[in-house]
């Protein structure tokens, strides 16, 4: 990479972020916001959907946070979606346009999504893992010519609770996207499935052995997606998950993204399934 | 080799003359232990320690280390990364401990480079001190291959009786005797009593691991899912203390702090413990490793076989600093020789297996 981003690790510590502006705060939830940004040099087309940033606020700490938007559309700064849930969390959501928070990264191993050229794509994201898989949703989307069918099942637990709607009103009225969302909880309003995310296959078919399926979601949910994903004859290799580990450094030294033998932010956070089947501490 | 001998009576000027140039860490006594601590005298250093209560890593990594300060007083906040090159030597480094030096460096620096432990490192010379006796009762370096000095020693000392014999090992060993007029060089008769100490040594001390060391990593392979993984976290108290004690042992946690003013303040890295019940938790409340077993299981994996998957190098030396520090008894040995017990039926089982 020949870029800005590149630099953070190449400053005179890996450790040391290089501060940038809050260009736009977007709130999305009661939990979620979705920060942007801004890059002093446009950002490469290197770094991959599903890569991760270690985001700072000095004074209070560091967390690794997936990038959430595409390559396709992150020129002069890219977005993350932020739950609030831990301390330094919390301090990002008290900011505002024009403050300034510390970057490291991009981190880790992101999707191959040159290997899923001329596939179908099955997108199963549930609750807040649509923040990394919308960033390959939109460089696929993007690029959609070089793809086959494009099917995406997002699952939330409430109504209100479900993250980047007007993207997802969008996918809806795309004639080329197939979108099927479903709620735990429905309120008033929702006219849609009530049901977890595996209530949505019975809706779709797909062709297993031309299909690259990805899944991102809390760690409950995988189990259950992947009998869904292998019931349908989806090969272990085709199906693509990020995983969410506890990270202090993001360059395989602090120990404590460690599953067995991997390190996530080295190896991950995106895997196949076939890649870590075996590993007892994976799923 | 280039060797030199140093008589015991000249190690008071020595250690002047290197107080000069460096920051001298060595073995000293604390209350009825030993420690690394600064050497300012000859008297200060006791050379014929047994074991220390941390290893020299706590030199390199040190416990506590700033990664960097901030100051946000101004518009742009001004990040500062800080390192410590101040030149040192440690004296009277185990072989043991050189082993686990060799490791930490593959592991800072493969990859991405720690440019933190890097800066350190390169200005630290290592003065290494031949094994000669069993150091302490839960020691089994002879079994982990650990027991003779590795390659990166920068000056090796050996015991001779009323001198030392110095090996160099590298132009920053060279550099530390540039000035010192009181070593000379060894001889033919000196090479003959280093033999004979080398010779000697290696009955002082016992094999303690039932098989070899080489088939420790498939063992453990084999043993994932034994039952011994679950009594040992039934016995465990997650205290910690082993990881601390660990001379290979490198997690840690990285945390800020602020000053009062509250807008400047520095970010630094502790020592952290995979035993302790937080160390994969996610801030959303999920555990990755969520019982003690889990958590022993993964540091003997570490130790015994994920690091030397990794680097090439063993992971634990057989130092014994965990067995001793541990409230409850958990040892290595014992722990890698009851699962190669549980995998070699003994021999009257099969016997009855058979019949």
């Amino acid at each position: 990479m020949t870029n800005e981003m590149q630099m953070t690790l190449e400053a005179p510590s890996i450790y040391q972020p290089i501060m940038l502006s809050i260009l736009e705060i977007t709130p999305m939830t009661d939990l979620e916001k979705v920060f942007k940004i801004g890059l002093p040099h446009p950002m490469s087309q290197d770094h991959k959907p599903g890569q991760f940033m270690q985001i700072s606020v000095l004074g209070v700490g560091e967390a690794p946070i997936s990038i959430s938007s595409s390559p396709s559309r992150s020129k002069n700064s890219f977005e993350i979606c932020v739950r609030r849930v831990g301390a330094l969390t919390n301090a990002l959501h008290a900011l505002s346009p024009g403050d300034v928070v510390g970057v490291r990264g991009p981190f880790g191993r992101g999707f191959p999504i040159e290997r899923f050229r001329g596939k179908d794509i099955l997108f199963a994201p549930g609750g807040l893992g649509l923040a990394p898989l919308r960033s390959v949703i939109n460089e696929v989307l993007d690029d959609r010519s070089n793809y086959g069918r494009i099917i995406i099942l997002y699952g939330a637990r409430q109504p209100k609770e479900m993250l980047f709607r007007d993207e997802l009103q969008e996918w809806a009225t795309r004639e080329d996207v197939e979108l099927h969302l479903t709620v735990d909880e429905a309120d008033e309003k929702w006219k849609g499935n009530v049901g977890v995310i595996t209530t949505l296959f019975s809706k779709i078919q797909v062709s297993p052995r031309n299909t690259v399926a990805i899944t991102c979601g809390p760690p409950v949910m995988y189990r259950f997606v992947l009998m869904e994903l292998l019931g349908m004859g989806i090969p272990e290799g085709n199906i693509w998950l990020s995983l969410e580990r506890r990270m202090k450094c993001g360059v395989g030294k602090c120990g404590h993204c460690q599953m067995d033998h991997i390190y996530v932010c080295q190896d991950g956070p995106a895997f196949s399934y076939a890649e870590i089947r075996h590993l007892e501490e994976a799923l | 080799m280039t060797a030199k001998i140093l008589p015991k009576h000249a190690m008071q000027g020595w250690i002047e003359t290197l107080r000069e140039h460096y920051r001298i860490i060595g073995p000293k006594p604390a209350q009825s232990q030993y420690v690394f601590g600064d050497i300012h005298s000859a008297d200060d250093l006791d050379l014929s320690y047994p074991t220390s209560i941390l290893p020299p890593k706590k030199v390199l990594l040190p416990q506590r280390e700033d990664l960097f300060r901030f100051d946000s007083m101004g518009d742009t906040p001004i990040v500062e990364p800080t390192f410590d090159d101040e030149p040192t030597v440690i004296l009277g480094i185990h072989a043991c401990d050189m082993h686990s030096i060799a490791l930490l460096d593959r592991v800072f620096e493969k990859g991405t480079t720690d440019q933190h432990y890097q800066t350190r490192r390169e200005n630290t010379t290592l003065v290494s001190l031949e094994c000669t006796t069993s150091c302490s009762e839960f020691s089994f370096c002879k079994s982990m291959g650990t027991l003779s000095v590795p390659e990166n020693f920068d000056l090796h000392m050996t015991d001779l009786g009323d001198e030392y014999l110095l090996e160099i090992g590298s132009k920053k060993g060279e550099n530390l005797l540039r000035g010192f007029n009181e070593v000379r060089e060894a001889t033919d008769a000196d090479f003959e009593r280093l033999n004979k100490v080398m010779s000697e040594k290696w009955s002082h001390f016992t094999y303690r691991l039932d098989f070899d060391v080489t088939e420790l990593p498939a063992l453990l392979s084999l043993s994932y899912d034994s039952k011994v993984w679950e009594e040992l976290g039934d016995r465990c108290l997650a205290c910690g203390a082993c990881n601390i004690v660990c001379p290979t042992c490198y997690c840690f946690d990285v945390r800020d702090e602020v000053d009062f003013s509250l807008r400047s303040g520095g970010r630094f890295r502790v020592w952290d413990s995979c035993q302790l019940d937080r160390f994969a938790i996610v801030a959303g409340g999920h555990d990755f490793r969520d019982t003690r077993a889990a958590r022993q299981r993964h540091r003997f994996f570490r130790k015994g076989k994920y690091l030397t998957d990794q680097y090439g190098v063993v992971g634990c030396v057989g130092c014994g600093r965990c067995a001793q520090a541990c409230l409850v008894h958990i040892s290595p040995v014992d722990t890698f020789n009851e699962l190669h017990r549980r995998r070699v039926p003994s021999a009257a089982a099969q016997e009855e297996a058979l019949a």
